[in-house]
Formats: structure tokens, sequence, C-alpha cells
């Protein structure tokens, strides 16, 4: 077994695209973890989607084994992180499993938001960072602006900082090189009872459910006993091996070592990330300090667009649940749209990733209600509750004050974009906590309602400033707000899949908004058909569909009545399936289509 | 309301035309040698098969649709009547009615037709405006429809013609011209159709675009205005009369009665005790030609229809009638009483919105209802 002083654990940290998973690969190839065959572009990024997206979504390891300029031999673990803001839960998971970080940053690009987002949390983790400036290959590389960047925005020192090309293999080495010179290795004591840090889990479709640790102190081998101290239950080890990337048995994981295990473990939902795993027998006596438990931020309802395939989008949110246990959903009933799940999420990419893989994986067709944040109501008789869903807010009169989530965004723009972008956060009620310049960069931080956020902001932060800016952001308390329900009413009826939350400033704003669009929308009928936005009594917007003019088939005789008889059926049976509004039956294609146009 | 007398028509399918139009969705082929003995025979046979459980009724009219049945040899037209003559007793009141285009060799041969038997035309004249004439692909101008239009009117006491209207980029002012010319030839019947784009057609195809709604019905209401201006009034969706000059055949499907479908593709009727049965023909010309001469009959399907079925074609087609839909004559064809047939809550709701009404025991549209009767029928009947 390798010895402590020659293991290392580290992470690689970057903003996506810059190169985070080609440097992994070139990593694997150089210490010969993978034939050829088998080197796949980014072999981390093990899902589909991922892939596409350059999103790593679950924490991916990788066992190296490096013969250094020293002679010697040494076992390096590598752990993949995401690198997204909405799974910065995850990132310091997989932070909390190694004792150093390389730092990616484009030469040609500098720092970005998630850049930064991520080195305070691996400061956090008291990591040793090694910074590399990548693709240097290209004209556009600046190697040495970009080092005095990483020195005025992050106050890291980039003197030592490495200059590489990940796709070209130049420099790989030396990365190799400064992981065991520069980066501790780790401790603990092999004769101390087992305590293991539970980093993630997952379902395999043919091992059952893998937890991946990181050793502390003592053995875990196969044949043994232990417990899971949060829950205390006690399972006996089947299997354990490491990924080299592929899953490798070995005998045991000793201190420092990062691997997995399994245990007839049936689901994933019994293991939580971050617990601490010890012997049965003699266990250890402090559990490692672990992590919060991630929770949802943001609110949306996922609906079949066919009625049918309700079930089957259960059974799919079951299974996408076993490998994602940081979503939540639960049945909800729509009068408009029927039968469908309200799910939360750890934020907007969370969510476009769980419907996409809906859609994908299960072949679902799917409709998504606006999101939403949690916001806090302070009741009348001193209670306190979380909504969720906007159609479950109460009587105004029962609340004495709503609260609502604010986050910290971190936005990095050039020069020439920053009036955009800072009216735009202006307008999204935000305020401004700092504003740098860092060459031609400007980084900017706010304070802003989630709320604001979740209402298409990444699609105006990027037209403003043409996709140079980057964004990211963590959570930043509550704060009381001016908040109210717009219901949208059709023909003085509730809509209620289209209820939304609004800051009192921009309820009649939207309100319009959707209010014409169902104008758009909603076919010309024989009545005619009034579509308001309101806030509690008050209408705040309204719309008229005019009632049709003309509708009639020019021929009819003996020859056309079975068909238009049969025609005439089909129109039965679309009203079956439509809403009734008083007189006027409207399709549930018109509110799904009104939702639609909200998401882009 | 005058009680509505029984009524038994024959509808005859001749799938053939000289051309085919652009617009047109009917079961119309072009095809060279046309063997007329052969078809002869095959009408005669099917004929002869539903005379066997139809002999009780009296025929009130016969109709020559196609295609273009103008093309038959006046013989084949002849022999045809002469045995439903004989297989059936015909009204006094008998209505033969044949369509024809208005290509001139057609015109020369309207003589004949009359002589075979036919004592109605109806004539294929669709616009009096060369450039629409062109548009629509026919094979007749302006000046050979005015002249059949003329020379029918000497042989016919009843005449009809048909005329299109809302083609693309037509304003109101050139319809009302166009209606007016119309007019000017004196007609006792007139079918106004809008055109529309239907599947399968060239100009769907070629994505012709319909009139829009808007268009449709500004051109829609001034027909009705100038007709019933004109003595002619709607006595349907889109057909217009001076009193007793209605097509006596049409009612027939109109009013839910019963007919026999003869030819490919033709539609049938036939009702005992109060159950009716749908009867529909193998489309294809050859094939049913080929099961008529050897089966005696070119059957594509019959089959009973369910009581809410029965309702709905009633209504579907009494409707479009001015007069529509009595209890009495309801009950006629049913059995079953009209209003409890109904829900009385979507029938109030159109009736408080002025679409329908329901007095005197008669279920009408009203003109703004029979302008909207897809949407009010959908209403009514779901
Ligand atoms: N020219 C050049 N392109 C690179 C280099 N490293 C990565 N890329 C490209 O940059 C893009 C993003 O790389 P990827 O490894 O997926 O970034 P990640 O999102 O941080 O994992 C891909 O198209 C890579 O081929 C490099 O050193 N030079
Ligand atoms: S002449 Fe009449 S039936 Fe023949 S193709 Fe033209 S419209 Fe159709
Ligand atoms: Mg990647």
């Amino acid at each position: 077994m390798t010895e402590l002083t020659h293991k290392r654990n580290f992470a690689i940290i970057a903003h996506i695209d810059h190169g985070k998973s080609t440097l992994a690969d070139r990593m694997i190839e150089f210490c010969g973890g993978l034939t050829d065959r088998e080197m796949q572009e980014q072999v981390l990024d093990s899902m589909d989607i991922e892939r596409e997206r350059g999103i790593t979504i679950k924490a991916q390891t990788v066992r190296l084994t490096y013969k250094a300029r020293n002679g010697e031999t040494y076992e390096l673990n590598l752990i993949d992180t995401p690198g997204h803001v909405d799974f910065s839960y995850e990132v310091s998971r997989s932070l909390a499993a190694c004792e150093g970080s390389l730092l990616i940053v484009d030469s040609t690009q500098g720092v970005e938001a998630q850049t930064l987002a991520n080195v305070y949390l691996a400061l956090d983790a008291d990591h040793e960072i090694v910074p590399i400036l990548n693709k240097i290959d290209l004209q556009a590389s600046e190697p040495d602006r970009i080092k005095s960047q990483i020195e005025d925005v992050i106050g890291l020192d980039a003197s030592d900082a490495l200059e590489i090309s990940a796709k070209t293999g130049l420099g790989i080495e030396d990365v190799l090189e400064a992981i065991v010179e520069r980066l501790p290795a780790p401790v603990g004591e092999a004769a101390a009872p087992l305590k293991a840090l539970l980093v993630d889990s997952w379902y395999d479709p043919y091992l059952g459910v893998m937890i991946l640790v990181r050793v502390q102190d003592g053995k875990l081998a196969r044949g043994m006993k232990v417990k899971l101290m949060s829950s205390g239950e006690v399972h006996q080890i089947d299997q354990v091996g490491v990924f080299k990337p592929k899953t490798t048995k070995v005998d045991e994981l000793g201190p420092g070592d990062v691997g997995y295990f399994t245990a007839s473990i049936k689901t994933v939902a019994e293991t939580n990330v971050g617990d601490t795993i010890t012997n049965e027998k003699n266990p250890t006596a402090e559990p490692l300090s672990g992590f919060k438990p991630s929770v949802p931020v943001v609110f949306s309802s996922l609906f079949p667009t066919d009625a049918a395939d309700f079930e089957e989008l259960r059974e799919s949110l079951a299974k996408l649940r076993l490998n994602d246990a940081s979503f939540v959903y639960e049945a909800e009933t729509s009068a408009a749209l029927g039968f469908g799940f309200r799910c939360g999420f750890l934020g907007l990419l969370h969510l476009e990733i769980v419907q996409e893989r809906l859609e994908r994986e299960f072949d679902l067709d799917l409709i998504t209600t606006a999101p939403s944040v949690v916001y806090r109501l302070h009741m009348t008789d001193g209670s306190e509750r979380e909504l969720h869903n906007p159609a479950d807010m109460p009587e105004v009169t029962q609340i004495d004050y709503i609260e609502e989530p604010w986050i910290k965004a971190t936005i990095m723009v050039p020069d020439e974009h920053l009036g955009g972008v800072l009216s735009l956060c202006t307008e999204r009620r935000g305020d401004q906590i700092e504003l740098t310049y860092a060459g031609n960069r400007a980084m900017a931080i706010y304070r802003l309602p989630l709320n604001e956020i979740v209402f298409d902001f990444y699609d105006r932060l990027k037209s403003t400033s043409r996709g140079y800016a980057s964004f990211d952001y963590q959570m930043d308390g509550y704060k009381e707000s001016d908040l109210v329900k717009v219901s949208i009413l059709v023909n003085g009826e509730l809509v209620d899949a289209l209820s939304f939350m609004a800051h009192k400033g921009q309820s009649e704003f939207r309100g319009r908004a959707i209010c014409e669009r169902l104008k758009d929308l909603i076919p010309r009928q024989l009545f005619k058909i009034a579509v308001q936005a309101a806030i509690g009594g008050k209408i705040i917007a309204r719309a008229t569909i005019s009632a049709m003019r003309k509708d009639v088939t020019a021929k009819c005789y003996g020859g056309d009545i079975t068909r238009k008889r049969k025609l005439l059926e089909k129109q039965k049976k679309g009203k079956k399936k439509m809403r009734q509004f008083g007189q006027v039956e409207i399709p549930q294609s018109a509110f799904l289509a009104a939702l639609k146009m909200g998401d882009d | 309301m005058d009680e509505i007398k029984p009524a038994f028509g024959i509808y005859i399918h001749w799938p053939f035309c000289a051309k085919k139009c652009p617009y047109c969705d009917f079961n119309s082929h072009v095809q060279d040698a046309i063997d007329h003995d052969l078809w002869l025979k095959a009408y005669l046979r099917e004929l002869r098969y539903y005379a066997a459980e139809t002999s009780d009724r009296l025929v009130t009219s016969v109709f020559f649709g196609g295609g273009t049945p103008s093309l038959m040899k006046p013989q084949v037209i002849e022999d045809i009547l002469a045995e439903i003559g004989r297989l059936w007793d015909c009204s006094e009141d008998f209505e033969i009615t044949a369509e024809a285009n208005p290509s001139s060799s057609e015109t020369r041969l309207f003589q004949d037709f009359r002589q075979a038997g036919i004592n109605r035309l109806s004539i294929g004249v669709q616009s009096f405006n060369d450039q629409a004439l062109q548009f629509l692909g026919r094979l007749h101008d302006a000046a050979e429809a005015r002249k059949a239009v003329e020379s029918a009117a000497k042989i016919f006491d009843r005449l009809s013609f048909d005329l299109i209207y809302a083609l693309p980029g037509q304003t109101p002012a050139e319809w009302q011209r166009a209606l007016g010319e119309a007019l000017t030839l004196a007609p006792d019947h007139l079918s106004l159709y809008q055109l529309t784009i239907e599947p399968g057609t060239v100009f769907h195809q070629d994505r012709v675009a319909a009139a829009d709604e808007d268009i449709g019905t500004e051109l829609y209401e001034i027909t009705q205005g100038l007709m019933d201006h004109a003595g002619l009034p709607a006595y349907e969706i889109s057909n217009h009369a001076r009193e007793t000059q209605e097509s006596r055949h049409n009612l027939v499907y109109w009013r839910g009665q019963d007919y026999l479908g003869i030819g490919p593709g033709a539609h049938g009727r036939l009702t005992r005790d109060f159950q009716t049965e749908m009867i529909q023909n193998v489309r294809e010309p050859g094939k049913w030609l080929e099961l008529a001469q050897t089966k005696g009959l070119g059957q594509h399907k019959r089959t009973p229809i369910t009581a809410e079925e029965r309702r709905d074609e009633i209504l579907l087609m009494g409707l479009r009638l001015t007069e529509g839909v009595s209890a009495d004559h309801y009950h006629t064809l049913t059995g079953t009483d009209l209003a409890s047939s109904l829900d009385q809550i979507r029938l109030q709701a159109l009736e408080n919105e002025g679409f329908i009404t329901f007095r005197d025991n008669i279920l009408k549209a009203t003109p703004a209802g029979r302008q909207r009767l897809n949407a009010v029928l959908a209403h009514l009947l779901s």
C-alpha cells in the first residue's frame, strides 16, 4: 500500500470551458489510465447531457499512478467537480475530499465569475491552490496580463503559475509535478478506527448503490461491517474499489484514499452526503464536520403535455432522483393543466438539466411552469411558513409581511458592456456592493432578489453583454419586500398554473405581458373572452379576444355528411379535453404555449 | 312552416372531367377512353340492387353529379332514368337535375339532355371574369359561360349556376360588381361558394391562401344582403333561390331524409324503423366499376349509425337551412323529441348570444349563427 506521503488528492476548478475536462483527459492519458481505444474525449463527464453541455453534475474521480521526476511513484486522486453555480454544494463536498486544487484560467479569457466563486470555495476548504494558465497555444493567449489579473482580482500569487495547453499536451508533466511538489499529502492514521467521508452516492445498474468515500483514518475493506453515523444503519461491505477511471476492485482503502464501496444499500436516499462512515464495532468518537444539506431554491411545476403520461412522469422522476437527491418533487393538481409535479431545484440550470433529462432519457414531453423562488410568509398569528407555489398563497389579510431570498451576484464584464449590465441590475432591484476594474474588465458585485434572476435575467445579461459577461451567485439571506401574487383570469375564472409572485412595481408590466400573450394564443371563439391579470380583487391588466365572425363549411351535400360529422365528433372530443371558463372552452395547449413562451 | 313531405332521392355519380380543377377535392378524374356502355350496365345493376329493398318508396328526385355529368352520353342518362321509372314509383313533381360545365361542346348537347329527361340544370359557371376563370383552371371563358346560361334558360324551366367568391385578392367591390352582373341573367337559383383550400388539391399544394376571416366575413355579408335584395334569399348557407325554386334533391340531404348513392364514392342513407344506415361506395372509379359489374354493387361499407350520430347529422345539415329543424319533422325522422335531445344550458347560451332560436317548436340558426355554424354546432352538440 502506498504511503501517505506518496498520495495526493486534488480537484480542478475552473470557469466553464476553460479546459478542466481536457486537462483531466491529458493527465489520464499521460499516466496510462486508459488505452487509446478506451480514451474518449472528456472521459469524466459520463452522462450524455453533461458531455454535451460540458457540465459535470456528479462528482467523478480518477486514480492516477504517476512516476515523478524524483523517481518515486505517486498515487494521485483527481476529484472532478461541477463548475456551475447551481452545484456549488457539490463543489464544496468534492473539495472537502482533497487537500489542494488546480485553478485553471483560460489565458485568452482571464478570470470569470465562476473562477472566483470556485476559488472562494477552495479557500474555504483550506486548499493549497496551483494557478494554471491554459490554452497558451492560442494566438490570443496573454499569460502575463492574466497573471496580474489573478493577483489583482483574486489576490493569489501567480508568479509560479504554470503555462500549459491542455489541448496539445504542452506542460502536462509540469502540472503533475506541481501536484506532487506543491500540494500537501493527506494526513490520517491507519491504526485508528475507520473515519470516512461520504462524498457522493449514486445508483449503478450493475452494482447497485455506489458510495464514493474519502478515508480519513482507519481502513475500509470487503466483508467489514460499517455504520452510517447519521442514521445508525449498519451495512456489510460487498466490494471496495477505485476509479482508474474504470471501476477497479482493490482489497482495501486506507487513510487519504478516495474510492467507492457497495454494501447492498437499496436507495440513494438512505445515504446522506457529508455523512461519516465508521466501524460498527469500534466506532470513531468524533464524526467529521459534514455539510449543510443542499436545499432547493427554485420551484417549478412539471406537467406532461399528454395527460396519459402522468404515471410515466412519476416513474421517471423517481428514477432520476435515484441519482440526484438534490431535487425534490411532490404531486400537484392544476385545474388548467391537470396532474403534474411541483419540483424543487438547486437553481435554474439544475431545473433545465432535469427537464432535459426527462425529455431525452425518458422520452417525455413536458411543460414547465414559470420558476418561482421560496418566499417566507410571516403570518399575522406570528407563525412563519414557506411558499413554494404561488397557487398556495394564503389570503393577504392573514399575512403580516413577506420575505424573499436574495443573492450575492458576481458579474465579470468587459468595460464596453458595463453600462448595460449595471442598468439591468438596477432595473432588477439590485444594490451595488462593489465595482472594481482589472485591465479592461470590470467586476461588479450586487445584491439582487433571486426572484429577479429566475425571470429571464440570464438571457438579458447575455444579450446586453453580447455574451461576454459571466455571472455567478450565492444565496445571501432573506429580506422583507413588497410582493404580490398576480393571478390570471379567463372570463373571470382563475387559471391557477399561470399565477406568479412579483414585486409590486413590476406586477403590472408582467401581468400585461401575459395577458397579451394569451390573447395571441387563445383561438377566437363564439363568445368573446376576457383575459385579466389581477392582484387580489383588483384588475391590473386586461385583454379581450373578440368573438369569431365566421366559421362555416361552404359546401355540404349528401356525400359530405359522414366526413362533417366525424369532424364534429373530433371537435367534441377536443372540447372534452378543454378547460371550461364560463361559456368558453380553452384548449390546454394555449396555456401550455403561454408557459413555453415564458421560458424563452 | 308547412309540413315536410316525405322524399327519397337518388344520387348518381359520374366521376370524370375534361380537366381537374386546382381547387377541386371531389371524386373526379381525367380519363381518355371511357366505355359508356359498361358504365351504364354498372349503374343499372347497382340501382336494381337497392330497388329490391326500397321499391316501396316514392322517388322524388334524381341528381346526376360529378365529376362532369354533362360529359355523359345523353343515351346513358335516358336509359338510367327509364330503369328508375321501372323500378320505382316517381312523384308528380319529380326533379331530375344534372350538373353541367359551360364549355361550348357541352352547351350544344343541352337540348339532348332535356330530351333524355333532365328537367333542371346546374351549371358550373364559377365566374364571369376571364382572369378569375383562368386562375380557377376552368376550360371555359366568360362569354361561353354567359351563352351557356342563356341557352339553358331557353331549354330548362329550372336552372341554377354556381359562382365561387373570395378568390385571393378579390375586394368586396369586385365581388359586389360580379354578383350584380350575374343577377342580370335573372337566375332563379344560385349557389355561391366561398373558395376554400382543401387538402389534396393543387391549390393546397401550391399553398394558395384562403381569404382571412375578416374578408371572408365581409364578402359573405355582402352576398346575403345583395341576394335578399334581389329576391333570392339564402335558403341554405351557400344556396339562394326564389320561392319554390329550391333544389328539391339537395333539400333531401339537408332535411335528413333518405337517399341512395349510386356510382363511385357515392354515399347513401337508408332508414327503417328509425334506424338509419350509412352506406358508402368504393371511391376509386375502376374498382367501383368492377365490383358493380361482378357483384351488382360497389359498396365499401354499410353500417347503422347511433342515435347521437343521427341527431348530429340531422342538425348538422338541418341548421344550414334557413327554415331550421322543426320538432315535428325531427320526430318524424327519429321518433324522438328534439328538445330533450339537446343540452339546455348550451342551448340557452347560444340563444342568449343570438345564434340560435327555438320558438314555435322550430330550432333555427339565426343569420349570425349560420355564419358561425361549425362553432355553434360544436358548442350545441358537445
Ligand atoms: N486551443 C485550445 N483549446 C482548448 C484547450 N483546452 C481546452 N480547449 C478547448 O476548450 C473547450 C472547453 O474545454 P473543456 O475541457 O470542455 O472545458 P471545461 O468546461 O472546463 O471542462 C473545448 O473545446 C476544448 O477543446 C487548450 O489548451 N487549447
Ligand atoms: S369540373 Fe367540377 S368536378 Fe370536375 S374537376 Fe372541376 S370542379 Fe371538380
Ligand atoms: Mg467539462
